[in-house]
């Protein structure tokens, strides 16, 4: 049991959030990745999210790393993992993007432009910025990672998907 | 609201996708390719996720935890169609099923973003969108393979008319589908696979392969009720195998 400081401001604890990092990115925060739905704060932090992926095996990581991070401020946290808002790569904050990117991953595009394959067949390339690349699979190292080839720089990378 | 309608319409479909989603791992490192190998790994995932976000759902309602259910229950007290339990074989037979049950678990989904059951309405939207993935990946396969050689087409219309009647086993119909129909919880079986035939049409029009006529096609039944093939028990005992080992082991 944490010991409750006084009542944090709503500001406050999204700026706490910023700190948990997705355990696969981590330069990406939860807040920018667009997993938490809403924040209540009365006798305790209650925090909602929603898996990117219904599959993705780090969410009870990431609930862990919420309540811990809260903890470590003096707070007490309850997470709650549901689908009333559903998630999507839309939900990836600007900053959360550029991240991204420098991550060396190319952002999402636009989700309701994703209609068919053929719309993912050219990504931006994470390293040249340039378009001149093919998929190569649809399917990634992980749920939300799809993989592509840069034909200028001869390499592969990977891309988030749109979803 | 009818709770054993729900359930028997939610075992079914987390079942379903847990047992494909077993299947679809035997392919780990054995894929005819590796972006195959990878494309089957991640459909496992996506659907044993599903399987355990519609277990959750049961779990609420006053079922026991997802893994009791998904690992302590005999092949009888299973209600996944039996096109899901059938060995993975070659190649060609696993992309032929995994066009027929993807194109009707898409279809389910959709169907089910409308349902007054709103958890269900909530996941099933979330699931929607993954499944676009699953689906363009059988498509893209089946007109690929299904318009090449001699030996791509005539293996998979050898599959196509082996799948088949376990395809339309799928919509094996409920004892509570008047219920769920009546209160909206799901449009019914029916709907579904008229909706599917017509789906399955539009892209085997687009290949070589031939669809037999309806009409001439018996479905293979009696998963929805437990009466499985003798491929389903030695699936069960090997996906619960740790957990018999060692009831305490974590993994």
């Amino acid at each position: 049991m944490v010991k409750s400081m006084s009542k944090p401001s709503l500001e406050k604890v999204y700026q706490w959030l910023e700190e948990v990092k997705d355990p696969e990115i981590p330069v990406l925060s939860l807040v920018d990745l667009g997993v938490i739905t809403n924040v209540t704060i009365s006798d305790k932090v209650r925090i909602e999210m929603t898996p990117t992926f219904v599959g993705c095996p780090a969410i009870d990581y990431m609930k862990n790393d919420i309540i811990e991070t809260l903890n470590k401020h003096g707070q007490e946290a309850e997470v709650d993992i549901n689908f009333k808002k559903s998630w999507s790569s839309d939900l990836i904050s600007e900053k959360g993007k550029i991240a991204l990117k420098k991550f060396g991953l190319a952002p999402p595009p636009d989700s309701k432009l994703f209609t068919d394959l053929e719309i993912l067949e050219n990504a931006e390339c994470p390293r040249c910025s340039k378009t001149n690349t093919e998929l190569r699979n649809p399917f990634g190292p992980t749920l939300c990672r799809a993989i592509f080839y840069c034909n200028d720089c001869k390499e592969a990378f990977e891309q988030f998907k749109p979803v | 609201m009818n709770n054993e309608a729900l359930k028997e319409l939610l075992y079914k479909m987390a079942d379903d996708q847990l047992i494909l989603g077993h299947r679809n791992s035997e392919w780990t490192g054995f894929g005819p390719l590796l972006e195959e190998d990878i494309a089957f790994s991640s459909m496992a995932q996506d659907k044993v996720g599903h399987s355990l976000a519609l277990y959750t759902i049961l779990q609420e309602l006053g079922e026991q935890d997802p893994d009791t259910v998904a690992f302590t229950r005999n092949a009888e007290q299973f209600h996944n169609s039996l096109l899901t339990e059938l060995p993975n074989g070659e190649y060609d037979f696993s992309l032929i099923r995994h066009f027929l049950y993807d194109t009707a678990e898409a279809l389910r989904f959709e169907m089910l973003t409308q349902s007054s059951f709103e958890p269900l309405a909530q996941l099933s939207a979330k699931i929607r969108g993954e499944l676009r993935y699953h689906t363009m990946h059988a498509n893209t396969w089946i007109k690929q393979l299904g318009s090449a050689t001699t030996e791509s087409i005539t293996r998979l219309q050898k599959s196509l008319e082996y799948a088949l009647p376990y395809a339309l086993g799928m919509f094996e119909k409920s004892p509570f589908e008047n219920a769920l129909i009546s209160e909206g919880i799901f449009a019914g079986e029916q709907v579904l696979e008229d909706k599917w035939k017509r789906k399955v049409e539009e892209v085997l029009a687009q290949t070589q392969l031939q669809l037999p006529a309806w009409d001439t096609i018996t479905p293979h039944l009696g998963g929805r009720v437990g009466k499985h093939t003798e491929h389903l028990q030695p699936l069960l005992d090997e996906m619960s195998e740790v957990l018999r080992i060692d009831p305490t082991a974590e993994w």
